[in-house]
């Protein structure tokens, strides 16, 4: 850390030192833990482990569901962004401040939430179940839950971006000729891709890791609808310290891997905000 | 910053811009069309399941909500996520006004790799944040033995559960923070300071108000998530009734149980609180949008 320039400002050591020691205290050394754990198996071992059938079933439910679900989530939040942004109707600062609803309400009640309303008997379950389309307790629940706990991430990042958009670019591209549908694809996306990636990788990471709302609406069959998260906890529940841990380093490496995804993402999309942006 | 899905942003109301303007403007059907299916999708993913909550709560009628509530494992289940609460709410916002305070005020090396560290909790699944708690300090863990030989229960105890509480809420002051105090520069401390200040009266009269408006919109949504994190808690909890279990643990054991107005009724409370902190988060944004209307005048 030697390259600290000429600065009156006091508390640098201080505040630097309290932070990198509580970040590693709470953090850094916890997680090194983690690997540690697994670099007690073999590698033989670690790969049994994590390649498993049953294993490599939840990483297909997972990942593919939460890639569905941000997918769903890009889609939906980018019209749910819009509508905030650009139409005014009833009730819209109570729908604007809703959105950020998944973020403070417990997991937990989300899930039995969800349950309640996409059981056999409840409010659109019992609408669906006779179209033959069963939610809870199937792999389709974990995919509502996760789109439930998704949803803000993509409004939320494509929303500022939006609203700081030039009026002035699309007046000139409608100046020119352009149709509404063609301002859209050619002015509009262009700006808003970055963001609206940027809020895909984000509702991504958080359905991956995600484990209290979906465990209840899930019914947790093995090879049908168990997620990796409850893989971890069933191994632990087991005893089985190793066996969870090596599962948890497949999941934390994927996750860093997401983690610089978003952050390449938000450099690419700095400078192509600012070029359609109000200054 | 990566990962700034929450940042304290005051939504204008630009909408009648838009509307007014031929070239910004959709045909009706269209914007009819966006609008019915943006709030549907809405009211389905939203709104409904916060509704189910309130009614499946009081389907029993308020006699069994009241029961559900004032029962000695509910009143227990409450009164350890307040303590939880208590104790992790201040030792993220110490840590979030100081890793802010290097990060923004001062240059050094290393300092993209930092914050992007401090973001970590976010992006690593809550039962795993649970797990690296177990493994420190559980009975097979590296300082189990330890712990076990001075009679330290850490894991499956009320400090277990603080600690990945303060884990999973570790990022929620300094990321809303950092960008805010990289916007302000650092002029006005240097002024005070030049003036004769001291560095804590620098901080209190002239950073302090300066984020006050961020400092409690990052805690209110690190409170938040500290009452409601479900998934770290339950790895580390062992879901003692009436020791080990907080709300969202004890909703999971009524539910179980196949006690549902029970379990909605805590599940209630939590949803209360969920709105109280929408509330609060939207007051915020909106005198924060005040402040900083004033101070460009």
């Amino acid at each position: 850390m030697g390259t600290r320039q000429f600065n009156v400002l006091p508390g640098f050591n201080l505040a630097l030192g309290y932070t990198l020691a509580y970040l590693s205290l709470v953090v850094l050394i916890p997680l090194g833990a983690v690997f540690l754990k697994s670099a007690t198996l073999s590698l033989e071992e670690f790969w049994a482990v994590v390649s498993a059938p049953r294993v490599v079933a939840t990483y297909k439910i997972s990942f593919g569901l939460s890639l569905l679900a941000a997918t769903i989530n890009a889609c939906f939040g980018l019209l749910l962004a819009w509508a905030l942004v650009r139409y005014s109707f009833p009730g819209k600062k109570i729908v604007d401040a809703l959105v950020d609803l998944p973020f403070a309400l417990p997991t937990a009640v989300a899930g039995i939430a969800l349950t309640a309303l996409y059981a056999g008997n409840g409010w659109l379950g019992q609408y669906l179940e006779p179209l033959g389309i069963k939610v809870a307790f199937s792999p389709l629940g974990i995919l509502v839950a996760l789109i439930f706990i998704g949803l803000p991430f993509v409004v939320r990042t494509v929303q500022p971006i939006l609203e700081d958009l030039e009026v002035e670019l699309e007046e000139a591209a409608a100046s020119l000729g352009a149709h509404r549908w063609q301002i859209f694809r050619l002015v509009i996306l262009p700006v808003l891709l970055p963001a609206l990636l940027t809020g895909f990788a984000l509702a991504f990471a958080r359905a991956v890791g995600e484990y209290g709302s979906v465990i209840f609406i899930a019914g947790n069959l093995p090879f049908v609808s168990e997620i990796t998260p409850l893989m971890i906890i069933t191994k632990l529940e087991q005893y089985d310290y190793a066996g969870a841990t090596a599962i948890a380093v497949v999941m934390l490496v994927l996750s860093f891997i997401l983690l610089l995804v978003i952050n390449l993402l938000q450099a690419w999309a700095t400078p192509l905000q600012q070029n359609g942006r109000k200054s | 910053m990566s990962a700034a899905a929450t940042a304290l942003h005051w939504h204008g109301g630009q909408a009648n811009t838009y509307e007014r303007r031929a070239a910004t403007r959709e045909a009706p059907w269209v914007k009819g069309l966006i609008l019915a299916v943006a709030l549907s999708f809405f009211a389905i993913f939203l709104f409904l399941p916060l509704v189910a909550v309130f009614v499946e709560a009081l389907r029993k009628g308020l006699d069994t909500y009241w029961a559900a509530l004032v029962e000695p494992d509910a009143l227990s289940a409450i009164k350890l996520t307040l303590i939880t609460a208590a104790i992790a709410l201040p030792l993220n916002l110490v840590f979030g006004v100081a890793a802010a305070w290097a990060i923004a005020k001062f240059e050094f090396r290393g300092k993209q790799l930092l914050t992007t560290l401090i973001d970590l909790p976010f992006s690593v699944s809550p039962v795993i944040a649970g797990l690296i708690y177990v493994l420190l300090f559980g009975a097979q863990g590296w300082l189990g033995p330890w712990l076990q030989a001075h009679d330290i229960r850490i894991v499956f105890a009320v400090p277990g559960i603080v600690l990945a509480t303060v884990f999973v809420t570790f990022p929620f002051v300094a990321r809303e923070l950092i960008p805010l105090m990289q916007a302000q520069g650092r002029e006005e401390e240097e002024a005070a300071v030049v003036l004769g200040a001291n560095g804590w009266q620098t901080f209190w009269y002239v950073t302090l108000p300066n984020i006050k408006w961020g400092l409690l919109y990052g805690v209110i949504l690190c409170n938040a998530r500290a009452m409601g994190e479900f998934g770290a808690v339950s790895v580390v909890s062992g879901h003692i009734r009436g020791e080990t279990n907080t709300m969202p643990l004890h909703v999971e054991i009524l539910y179980n149980e196949y006690n549902f107005a029970a379990a909605f009724a805590v599940a209630s409370i939590l949803a209360l609180l969920a709105l109280v902190t929408l509330v609060i988060k939207t007051w915020v944004e909106w005198k924060a949008g005040q402040a900083r209307a004033s101070n460009e005048e």
